[in-house]
């Protein structure tokens, strides 16, 4: 690791400030990725600011029809919740059991990695994203391949989602990784079904095609009638774009499949 | 920078630089040297200590994260003469060969089964996918843990 | 002894109550006041011209000591890293070499080799140094596709078309004959992927100079110290033997990997003497995937010629052999000797020729790595002995039973140059045909038909060569050491016995099987034996370990110096008894005299060694402690059936294990629980070489698989259980009776598990490893 200047705020004011201060600051959420990254040098940051003791971003709140999740949350926290059982599920498949006593749900969706798996979430549910600036549509938030919405020192507070009706999620894990090769989120709200994708393309995104096919049938029989290009999808040595594509269309066939 | 952690039921006040790892202060600063360190990615689990009462991959831990905390590493939860019923069902069970995966391996089971009810072997593998070990293939690692689990709910 | 911690005792292990505490002592956890710390500046380029290096800014960073480069070492008359076994090829040739100097001096042939050391104050400074150092590269088109390797551009100066050499074994003549004379001709074209050996402790080095004594230490995570030591004093020129101390303490994991001499421990111990400073280096886990020695990488044509009732007649291969961009320890060796003197397997085959070219690449250099040979050579032989099955319709277990050596025929002589001592292939076969319900195969596979997956049985019934090596044998095909070992028993005043042995345990247990040996033979409480290794200052001149060959030779060596105990034990009692030594026995730690009741108990014996008050020391010199060294007259030849049940789901080509069954023959076991676990490792070791591992390099020569986020390792979520047995045949040429266990699980697995996954998709070959997308596509076209 290079040398930068650690510091833990109290507040998000505070949070702030440090980082309007800093020649080349950044935030640390949980770290999983973060740290890595700086061990191995591929990034100088000056400063590094742990979000870790505001106190006030922890924590799961029920408000009836939706469910506020701080953004220092970590994915154990999570994944023993039980307000939206398929989140819970989701959380409960990031990473090992250590990424998830430490990981959070803010750190996890301001990178936007390509694999992760809360994008599918965030993407697939009725979800706002709550910043120290503004609230973001979940729909809106993810913009490319590690790029998001956020501003400049902007700060996710919470992540709010709205209660599916039911809900799944499907993945398929990164034999080494185990970061998502494709994950996909359904969402049932009412008569409306969300699809949500993750691993298959730069950042999470809706496939807009099957879920108007599963609007005039919710059934599994509906995927293979759902066009899907993967063409420009994430190709590695564990799955080129063709295997993504159809893994995407088996992990739909099976979240679909396991709320019928 | 100042950070004063407990380790092991002992607290530590320490110095140390702004970019200090949790692992590095256990091993170098503490001369805890159970605590071992395979990987850079985060992977391989053999840095597990427990921290404010949960599993975490030291090694993915800056120092000043860890202020404040208390941790327990493999040196602090049992002796030769009067082992955790987890190192004891290791090595009833044959559960490690070279060792160096072991305490990792064994800090991160407690935190399994102390987190779960009746696992069962499958269980088992899927708590410990965030632990490499390259000698033992899992098998008597697997029974070894099923076996701790009986002991601790037990005990 | 039948009790409770002599041989055939499942033990508690002895080394276990350090390493459940967090007390094992691993080398980076030694530390050495003052010392320094060493970063590797390590190429990026597969291949490429080094025109310059300026290390100004380097030698000018806070903290830095010093600069080291290959030019430095050459200059101090440091040597290049030698390769301990000369191959012959065809014409008589000796192999061809490229010159390894430690630290590269003008090009560089891999990423990841490395060509300067810095030393700083502190790791921060030495890594910083290394970033600012100044290379001047011109890059060269890399060669890294091994089957176009003979004809790409040519890497050393002195190796034409990039070959070591091109070798062969067996008899020609006699193969094309019974080619000609064949009913059926079974043709298999298979890749055996390059795998990376990732012991969870990775690679690391303290060295230390004593500029009084002119003494150099080298703490190193070695499997062989003594090896280290003659490579570093007699090839690199570090200092003489008697001068260099090398230990290898509690070692996480070797696999082979730990065999070898490496750049690093060099460089580390050279500065150290250079610096006078201790220097310390531990890989980090990119420059283990990097820069440890890789194993296996093959691409093999091989034909099987039958008889229309499936009697074999004749095999016939043609490997090509990535030895990556350098020589490494014991490379040449690995897909040669251990590899086409197998090709026999089980099986009677009359007539079997081998030829293997063995290339250099451009990526690290490839060397032995759990098996060595005896994997690929099995993965050969099963792979094609079940195609041949198949295409004749006939059942793969029986087609094998027609072809096996028969428990008659031993001594058997093969037609690859070795003779099998003992063995009964049926019974191992049939225990594990018991054993993976092979009879409800049928209704299984049915079953997951209906939930619409694949189900698919694959056996393997391998056969290796290990417990290395007769040394007469080895030194006449090119090895460069001698493969014996030793050992010593010395037993203290009151009784008590440390046994110090050259064999190095980096997980085998030899703390607990040596005791058992050692305290079943004497009549020595278990708790009394102390089992000491890893060090040549303890030791006499040793080989380590490698090749199955603990227990089959080091304990053999033991065994041979406890008898020279016993002997001496009588002469003394038979003096302090006043009896003829004929008529002293000794047995179950009590020396007797026949006809009488007199007896001593052996630390009676023993005392009486040390305080010679009444002892006969005009004939024996005083003191109870003896050493042995032997030199096995064979290879032992474990030998098992493993057979692998998988479910595949069609849609994602997730292949699930549902059963492992292994029975292996490794002779007589000392310790069940010991042996058992070995089988375990192997196993997960050969499976994750069928379904998970791959090293792989792009076109321009970066290694992809260079992390754990990318190379896939076994986890415990990618195992079943295993249900593992032995049958015994007891070794007939060494003391105990024993084979050897810790590479038969590697070696036997990957077959069984490839045959599986071919017979459910009901294809005749899948490329290895067989990873979701691989089975998927193999399971569309099926």
């Amino acid at each position: 690791m290079y040398q930068f200047n650690y510091h833990r705020p109290a507040t998000l004011d505070e949070a702030a400030s440090l980082m309007a201060g800093a020649d080349d600051g950044t935030y640390l959420s949980g770290g999983m990725t973060l740290i890595p990254t700086l061990k191995q040098r591929l990034a100088a940051p000056s400063d590094v600011i742990d979000l870790g003791g505001i106190g006030a971003l922890s924590g799961i709140t029920d408000n009836g029809n939706t469910i506020s999740v701080g953004a220092m949350t970590r994915h154990a926290e999570v994944a023993a919740s039980n307000a939206i059982p398929a989140l819970a599920a989701l959380a409960g498949q990031i990473g090992d059991a250590h990424v998830r006593n430490r990981g959070t749900i803010g750190g996890s969706i301001a990178n936007s990695d390509p694999a992760a798996d809360y994008p599918a979430a965030v993407v697939a549910l009725d979800s706002t994203i709550h910043t120290t600036k503004r609230s973001i549509h979940g729909g809106e938030f993810f913009k490319g391949l590690f790029e998001t919405a956020l501003d400049e020192g902007e700060i996710i507070t919470s992540v709010e989602f709205t209660k599916p009706t039911s809900a799944a999620y499907a993945k398929f894990p990164n034999p080494a990784s185990r970061y998502a090769v494709v994950g996909v989120f359904v969402a049932r709200c009412g008569d409306a079904t969300c699809v949500g994708v993750t691993g298959a393309g730069p950042c999470a995104f809706r496939w807009s095609e099957l879920e108007a096919e599963l609007a005039s049938g919710f059934s599994a029989s509906a995927v293979p009638n759902a066009a899907l290009d993967h063409s420009e999808f994430n190709a590695d040595i564990h799955a080129s774009a063709e295997f993504r594509g159809n893994l995407v269309r088996v992990m739909a066939e099976r979240a679909i499949a396991s709320l019928i | 920078m100042e950070i004063s952690i407990t380790v092991n039921g002992r607290s530590e006040a320490l110095d140390v630089p702004d970019n200090a790892l949790l692992a590095d202060v256990l091993r170098e600063r503490l001369g805890l040297t159970g605590t071992h360190v395979g990987c850079d990615t985060s992977q391989c689990g053999a840095c597990v200590v427990h921290m404010d009462g949960a599993a975490v991959k030291s090694c993915t831990v800056l120092a000043g994260q860890a202020n404040g905390a208390e941790v327990t590493t493999i040196e602090g939860i049992g002796n030769p003469d009067n082992l955790h019923p987890m190192q004891a069902a290791f090595r009833e069970n044959h559960a490690l060969q070279c060792g160096f995966c072991t305490p990792g391996m064994i800090m991160s089971a407690i935190d399994l089964v102390q987190k779960s009810d009746g696992l069962d072997e499958q269980g088992v593998r899927d708590g410990l996918e965030g632990n490499l070990c390259r000698c033992t293939g899992y098998h008597n690692i697997v029974k070894a843990v099923l076996a701790a689990q009986d002991d601790m709910k037990s005990a | 002894m039948a009790n409770e911690t002599g041989i055939g005792a499942a033990v508690k292990r002895k080394e276990d109550a350090r390493f459940i505490t967090g007390a094992g002592r691993y080398t980076d956890d030694i530390g050495a006041h003052g010392q320094t710390y060493a970063v590797f500046a390590r190429s990026p380029y597969a291949r490429a011209r080094l025109n310059g290096l300026d290390l100004a800014a380097a030698q000018a960073t806070e903290g830095v000591v010093a600069v080291f480069t290959g030019a430095d070492l050459q200059a101090d008359g440091i040597g290049d890293l030698p390769c301990g076994w000369t191959v012959h090829s065809k014409d008589g040739e000796p192999m061809v070499v490229p010159a390894h100097p430690p630290i590269a001096v003008d090009k560089v042939n891999y990423v990841g080799e490395p060509y300067a050391v810095v030393i700083g104050e502190s790791l921060e400074a030495a890594k910083n140094g290394a970033e600012a150092l100044e290379a001047d590269f011109e890059e060269l088109p890399a060669v890294v596709d091994l089957a176009s390797a003979a004809s790409a551009d040519q890497i050393h100066e002195n190796v034409p078309n990039n070959q070591t050499y091109d070798w062969e074994l067996g008899d020609k003549a006699a193969t094309d004959a019974a080619f000609a004379e064949a009913h059926h001709i079974s043709t298999l074209e298979i890749v055996n992927n390059r795998l990376i050996p990732n012991a969870i402790e990775p690679r690391a080095a303290l060295g230390e100079y004593d500029a009084a004594s002119g003494l150099y230490t080298l703490h190193t995570t070695s499997q062989n110290p003594h090896l280290e030591r003659l490579v570093l004093a007699a090839f690199v020129q570090i200092a003489p033997e008697a001068r260099l101390r090398v230990i290898s303490p509690d070692v996480g994991g070797g696999f082979g990997s730990k065999i070898f001499v490496y750049a690093e421990e060099t460089a580390v111990i050279w500065a150290a003497g250079k610096l006078r400073r201790p220097v310390k280096w531990r890989a980090e886990r990119s420059e283990s995937f990097l820069a440890d020695a890789h194993g296996r990488d093959h691409v093999t044509k091989a034909q099987l010629a039958l008889a229309e009732d499936g009697t074999f007649l004749g095999l016939r291969v043609k490997t090509l052999a990535n030895m990556g961009a350098y020589l490494s320890t014991f490379a040449s060796s690995v897909p040669t000797y251990l590899y086409g003197t197998l090709m026999a397997g089980q099986y009677k085959t009359p007539a079997i020729y081998v030829e293997v070219q063995s290339l250099f690449t451009n990526t690290a250099p490839v060397d032995a790595y759990r098996g060595a040979g005896r994997p690929e050579a099995t993965y050969v032989v099963e792979r094609i002995v079940e195609t041949a099955a198949r295409e004749m319709g006939i059942d793969p277990a029986e087609l094998r039973r027609r072809n096996f050596i028969a428990p008659s025929d031993f001594p058997y002589e093969t037609p690859v140059a070795l003779t099998y001592d003992t063995g009964d292939y049926e019974a191992s076969l049939a225990k594990a045909l018991e054993h993976a319900d092979y009879a409800g195969f049928g209704a299984r596979k049915a079953a997951s038909e209906a939930a619409g997956k694949k189900r698919g049985i694959g056996f393997s019934c391998y056969i290796e060569a290990c417990g290395l090596a007769p040394s007469q044998v080895a030194i006449s095909l090119g090895a460069g050491v001698g493969l014996f070992e030793v050992g010593e028993v010395r037993v203290d005043v009151t009784g008590s016995v440390t046994v110090v042995t050259g064999s190095h345990s980096h997980g085998q247990s030899h703390e607990t099987t040596f005791a058992q040996i050692i305290s079943d033979r004497l009549g020595v409480p278990f708790e009394n034996v102390t089992v000491l290794h890893g060090d040549t200052g303890r030791s006499d001149y040793a080989l380590g370990t490698y090749g199955s060959r603990s227990l089959a030779v080091g304990g053999s060596a033991l065994i041979k110096a406890t008898d020279k105990i016993i002997a001496k034990g009588k002469k003394i009692a038979a003096h302090m008894l006043e009896a003829e030594e004929e008529k002293v026995d000794f047995a179950d730690g009590t020396f007797t005299v026949a006809d009488s009741n007199q007896s001593l108990t052996f630390p009676e014996v023993a005392f009486a060694a040390y305080v010679p008050a009444n002892y006969p020391l005009e004939e024996l010199e005083p003191g109870l402690s003896e050493k042995a060294f032997y030199d096995p007259p064979n290879f032992t030849y474990p030998a098992g059936a493993h057979i692998c049940e998988v479910e595949i789901d069609p849609a994602t080509g997730v292949v699930d294990i549902t059963s492992f069954v292994a029975v292996d023959d490794f002779g007589h076991v000392v310790n069940p629980m010991i042996v058992e676990g070995q089988v375990h490792g192997g196993l997960a070791q050969g499976i994750g070489q069928a379904l998970l591992e791959h090293g792989v390099y792009d076109e321009t020569g970066q290694l992809v698989s260079g992390s754990y986020m990318d190379y896939t390792m076994p986890r415990a979520d990618d195992l079943p259980s295993f249900t593992v047995d032995t049958t015994v045949t007891p070794c007939t040429h060494n003391p105990l009776g024993v084979k050897g266990c810790g590479e038969a699980g590697a070696i036997g697995s990957t077959a069984a598990v490839m045959n599986a996954v071919t017979n459910a998709l009901g294809v005749a070959s899948v490329p290895m490893p067989a990873t979701p997308e691989t089975v998927w596509r193999a399971a569309q076209s099926a």
